[in-house]
């Protein structure tokens, strides 16, 4: 028999969301125990000092364009900006989204009106098609791209997309829409402790650890 | 406009007046054009009175008493007078021998003609023998009567798809209407129970029209059944506000803000009851301070529990802590192998390649 709208949420909320968390934190564990038990030689050098060179300000520094980039590189900037900031928007300071969070954490903090969070969710898909485009437009950018790039903006968008058209009921009814945005948002929890998404882990941590190495020698970068 | 219907009602205290603006009021409702208010009075008032079979099977009578008690005097109640209901036996007289004589009666009569109704679901497990009226299976008794049926009208939710006998476990192996007979128009009105008006508009249509109103994919009347309870919730502009009611006695559901965090089912649900609302217009689930249970849809006595919100789980997870043991537990091994790795380059004296570097 097949499943129907009803029954594949049902199952999306329950087996598929149970099956998407485990292998999430078992994946983030893995390779955070991985990582970070790496460990690196000592360095036996005298440390030298130089003004604004130590790891906390790296993690601070690389989020600024270096001087003439942002002229360069518009779009892999502002573009980026405005994606990665209309995700968090999305993801931390929606009603339903921050309901799921204290459900499965306790924790609890107040949303933001669903329009406002619909129109950051047009922003951002617009950011992310922009920057496809350009990475497909642009010769380095498409020849330093591999499928891993292809597949995580896929997955990335493809819970945008459907969480939206769910809210504006494009498409299909909303049942089914608000069920594939849920399997999607499970796929992307999957994809994300093995791929490179998982910066949004790793990110700060070796931001920090770049700046701590350059610091010992008395480089600011 | 004369006819038999118009004498009945007028000896029940009904105008002529009422009985148009009533027709008037259904044919909007049903999104029909102005005039088909008044087609619809005219023709329903000469009515030929169409025969009507009625069967029950597995249900509550729910869906009978929604209909006939809905409000009183009613005329939703008076449109049954316009079709001639020749066998319900909450409603009929008879009883035992004469009551399925009379059906039978109604059937060879109207061969292929009369409109069947079927309220609760079909048994299939230990061939049908979970429900028998007069000694015969539910099952056995659709396909006869579904044979010689112009249309088959399946009212309330175990009808149109199983509703509650076939929740999870499913003991009767309880099956919808649909799921037995493919070869006859069926309109589902599902509800548990399902909204009088929309019962009767049916009705209206099918008098008036002499066809089936437009259905939805899931066999529903697209007119009643369109719009989700959410869409055309009165809460509504509280959800957009991120207003949620968190108990259902605290100041938030006192201000009337939007129960979804106490578990409303009504972004997922498609009804009238916003629209049409309960008791002649009255209130509704909603209005009266409950969530929405979404008893329109399939399946929705296994869609989780009432009282958890659509976007939270439905059931509790289960594997986070062996998942967290697991991956902690890789990611040491994974660990103590690489450090391994490295003791033993070191001691070996190893060096570092480009190609390393690239891999």
């Amino acid at each position: 028999m097949t499943m129907n709208a009803l029954q594949l949420l049902t199952w999306v909320r329950s087996t598929g969301l149970n099956i998407a968390i485990a292998i999430f934190l078992l994946g983030v564990l893995w390779r955070l125990f991985e990582i970070y038990s790496l460990g690196r030689k000592k360095d036996l050098s005298a440390p030298r000092h130089a003004s604004g060179a130590s790891g906390l300000h790296t993690v601070f520094r690389r989020s600024l364009p270096p001087l003439g980039m942002l002229k360069r590189s518009p779009v892999s900037y502002i573009g980026g900006y405005i994606f990665h900031i209309g995700l968090a928007i999305i993801v931390f300071l929606f009603a339903p989204h921050i309901l799921l969070i204290t459900n499965l954490t306790g924790l609890s903090w107040p949303g933001l009106p669903s329009q406002f969070v619909d129109m950051t969710a047009v922003v951002t898909m617009a950011a992310m098609v922009v920057m496809l485009a350009d990475r497909i437009n642009k010769p380095v950018k498409r020849f330093i791209s591999t499928f891993e790039d292809w597949f995580t903006w896929a997955v990335t968008f493809l819970p945008v997309l459907t969480g939206w058209m769910a809210f504006q009921h494009v498409l299909l009814p909303y049942t089914t829409m608000l069920a594939l945005h849920i399997l999607s948002a499970e796929i992307l929890l999957v994809v994300l402790p093995f791929s490179k998404l998982f910066h949004g882990f790793t990110l700060f941590g070796s931001r920090w650890y770049n700046g701590r190495v350059n610091a010992h020698k008395g480089v600011p970068v | 406009m004369q006819g038999p219907l118009i004498d009945t009602l007028a000896r029940q205290g009904i105008t002529r007046r009422t009985f148009l603006k009533y027709c008037t009021t259904l044919a909007s409702m049903m999104a029909l054009p102005p005039m088909a208010g008044r087609a619809m009075a005219e023709t329903m008032a000469a009515a030929k009175r169409p025969s009507v079979i009625w069967l029950p099977f597995q249900e509550c009578t729910g869906c009978t008493e929604s209909m006939t008690r809905s409000h009183s005097p009613t005329i939703e109640g008076m449109i049954f007078d316009m079709i001639s209901l020749d066998y319900q036996e909450t409603l009929m007289a008879a009883a035992g021998f004469q009551a399925e004589e009379a059906r039978q009666k109604a059937m060879k009569d109207n061969m292929g003609k009369y409109l069947l109704i079927v309220d609760g679901s079909i048994p299939l497990g230990i061939d049908g023998a979970y429900s028998c009226i007069g000694g015969r299976s539910n099952v056995d008794l659709l396909k006869e009567a579904a044979q010689g049926a112009a249309a088959i009208i399946a009212v309330g939710t175990c009808a149109s798809y199983g509703g509650i006998p076939k929740a999870n476990p499913n003991p009767t192996g309880a099956v919808a209407v649909s799921d037995i007979i493919k070869d006859k128009p069926i309109v589902n009105i599902p509800g548990c129970p399902p909204i009088p008006v929309v019962m009767t508009g049916v009705l209206a249509h099918y008098l008036t029209f002499g066809s089936l109103p437009d259905l939805d994919d899931k066999g529903r009347p697209k007119a009643f059944y369109g719009d989700t309870i959410h869409d055309r919730c009165y809460r509504r502009p509280f959800y957009d506000q991120g207003k949620f009611a968190k108990t259902f006695d605290d100041e938030g559901a006192r201000q009337g803000w939007c129960l979804f965090e106490l578990g409303c089912k009504g972004p997922v649900t498609h009804n009238a009851c916003a629209t049409v609302k309960w008791n002649g217009g009255t209130s509704w689930p909603v209005e009266s301070g409950h969530g929405c249970l979404g008893c329109s849809e399939p399946d929705f006595w296994d869609g989780g529990s009432f009282y958890k919100a659509l976007s939270t789980p439905a059931d509790p997870l289960k594997f986070v802590a062996a998942a967290s043991v697991v991956g902690a537990v890789a990611g040491v091994g994974v660990s103590v192998a690489n450090r391994a790795k490295k003791g033993a380059a070191k001691s070996a004296h190893e060096t570092t390649t480009l190609a390393d570097l690239e891999k």
